[in-house]
């Protein structure tokens, strides 16, 4: 199902009639023709008004758009063979976190991320991609295995954040995340991350201790959601887009901060709009960045990823 | 309050605002008497408190404990040396939400006379050497910001070069907001440095206050190889708060308390405050000697 976000919705009309158009009519030429050729002008008239320039409330919308590819279209997309592997060995299997072993441009690699769904039903099954305790665990599992055999490790980070729930307390949330994040710096093989979509506090960075952090164009990355923030020190929710400016959560905002190294580029408007560009931009970049990190040894990779992160933080220092 | 309503016009306005002065400040003094505690809402004399180093004598609910009362309780008389003091927090986002974040640092930089949420600092536990991190929840709430990981990153690079043992004392709400991504970063930078730390043998303990909470709970607090509680204090993730909206559900009683995380098995032991010392003293010996 097509999905518009407010501020794209007069696009709706014109390309759902574009849709109609190609479906039943010849548009080879004639009648039909002249009115998709019409139609396909004023398109990218209101796509360059409503995408021309983004406000950071706009990313953050864009970042969960639905229709954006998730971390297994990537998968099925980028990789061959992909297998995937189920369970934390622990307590079950958490479906929003979803990763096994692939191969990328012919190489074995472990590729895990967290999952939303495309529709309502996969959205409950895999709790909109917000993990429990399990998930995380998996996650260390797969990475553990993934070093063991010297394998390199790509991960997709893309959730609102860890579920805060009654049995993920129980079940140690805080420790796991803190734990994930804790051996991702013992890890010696590549490991790059890539920010696709949302990249929700904690949860997220529970995956994101890479050699390399990649954040697509449209995609956000924060302590906490734009909303949540709002809601803390506005004690208002609705004042989400004065927290998403504040916030600074957008790609280039990150890659001026550092945080991440790369801001892949997305097809004009957002990944959603042509997920085949966004594959191929990704694609390029990740096989740039891999190909560098595989010429590191282990000591190298582990040595490159703490200063990398022991540098991040602004402060002054008097003497 | 009665009597002197702002429309007796016969009064003279001076004594009425000595008098309503006079009201505030009984009220101050009285409040300044007495506290309410949190735990049990009963009412109690503060001085009995204080004598009880802030614990509750009806539940034995541990209040917040001031940095150097902490530093007093923890370390041999005179043996502890601040370290990293002159780190100082920027506005590099230019936040702003009621407040900017510049004028918030400098009220209560000014208010606190302390740079930021946490002092780092070595000194000797009955004689054994060790680095400790404290947290101040009266600074935004504790909150881990550039500055809280930075002092304590290099905190624990100290223990991991010199082979002294780390402990870190948490009282905070989380992640600092005001400094966005680059405070969740911060949980990285330290958790880097705590896996370092680790691999050298070097022991880390972390004795976990109320709160401790969201980000500080999820690298620093539970990455302990071994953990402490305070009675009652709370522990998560999440907050309650937050939770309950989510799940729309009634938590648990006793949810997130130590008490709760011990029998779920995610801390080691309750440690009341007045045997504190005593404990991190047998574990340190325990493990290093
Ligand atoms: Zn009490």
């Amino acid at each position: 199902m097509r999905y518009y976000l407010d501020f794209e919705k007069r696009l709706e009309p014109i390309e759902r009639r574009i849709e109609e158009i190609k479906k039943f009519h010849n548009v080879t030429e004639g009648h039909y023709a002249k009115e998709l050729s019409g139609l396909e002008k004023k398109v990218s008239k209101i796509e360059k008004e409503i995408y021309g320039d983004l406000s950071n409330w706009q990313r953050s919308q864009l970042s969960r758009h639905l229709n954006r590819p998730h971390t297994l279209d990537y998968v099925s997309h980028l990789f061959t063979d992909f297998t995937e592997l189920h369970g934390d060995r622990r307590f079950k299997d958490d479906p929003a976190i979803a990763g096994g072993f692939a191969r990328f441009e012919g190489i074995s690699v472990a590729v895990l991320g967290h999952q939303k769904g495309k529709d309502v039903r996969e959205m409950a099954a895999r709790n909109f991609g917000m993990a429990n305790p399990e998930g995380y665990r998996k996650a260390v599992r797969l990475m553990d295995l993934a070093d063991r055999w010297q394998k390199p490790i790509i991960t997709f980070i893309d959730t609102p954040g860890a579920f805060p729930g009654i049995g993920a307390e129980e079940r140690g949330q805080a420790e796991t995340i803190a734990s994930a994040i804790c051996f991702m710096f013992s890890l010696s093989v590549p490991v790059i991350a890539v920010v696709i979509g949302e990249g929700g506090s904690g949860g997220a960075l529970a995956v994101g201790v890479g050699n390399r952090v990649l954040m697509l164009e449209n995609a956000t990355y924060s302590v906490i959601s734009p909303e949540g923030c709002a809601a803390i020190l506005w004690r208002d929710g609705a004042k989400g887009p004065l927290a998403a400016d504040a916030l600074k959560p957008t790609a280039p905002d990150l890659y001026e901060l550092n945080v991440v190294d790369e801001v892949v580029p997305e097809p004009f408007g957002g990944a959603h709009r042509n997920w085949q560009e966004t594959f191929d931009h990704l694609s390029q970049v990740l096989s740039k960045h891999l190909k560098e990190l595989l010429s590191i040894p282990g000591d190298g990779l582990r040595a490159q990823r703490y200063d990398k992160f022991r540098r991040m933080g602004i402060f002054q220092e008097q003497r | 309050m009665g009597f002197f309503k702002k429309k007796d016009k016969d009064k003279p306005p001076h004594i009425e605002i000595d008098i309503q002065k006079e009201i505030k400040k009984a009220e101050k003094e009285e409040k300044a008497l007495w506290i309410k505690c949190s735990s049990c809402h009963e009412l109690i004399y503060r001085k009995e408190v204080e004598r009880n180093l802030d614990v509750c004598p009806k539940c034995q609910y541990h209040f917040p404990y001031s940095v150097q009362n902490r530093i007093n309780l923890i370390f041999d008389k005179g043996t502890f040396v601040e370290l990293y003091r002159g780190i100082e927090p920027v506005d590099f986002l230019k936040f702003k939400d009621t407040k900017s974040y510049k004028v918030r640092l400098q009220e209560t930089r000014e208010s606190l006379n302390r740079n930021d949420a946490v002092v780092c600092g070595q000194g000797k536990i009955k004689g054994i050497d060790a680095l400790a991190a404290i947290f101040d929840f009266e600074f935004m709430g504790g909150s881990l910001g550039s500055v809280v990981g930075e002092k304590i990153t290099r905190l624990l690079e100290e223990g991991a070069g010199k082979g002294i043992p780390v402990i870190v004392f948490c009282a905070s709400g989380g992640a600092r907001m005001q400094e966005g991504i680059l405070s969740l970063m911060q949980m990285s930078k330290v958790s880097g440095a705590i896996y370092k730390l680790k691999s050298q043998r070097i022991p880390y303990i972390t004795v976990l206050t109320d709160p401790t909470l969201g980000g500080v709970s999820a690298s620093i607090a539970m990455l302990g190889d071994i953990i402490i509680g305070e009675p009652k204090a709370m522990i998560g993730f999440a907050g309650p708060r937050v939770i309950k909206e989510t799940i729309k559900e009634e938590l648990p009683a006793g949810f997130q308390r130590s008490e709760y995380l011990v029998e779920h098995g995610m801390i080691d032991m309750i440690v009341p405050r007045k045997e504190i010392k005593q404990k991190i003293h047998q574990l340190l010996s325990l493990i290093t000697t």
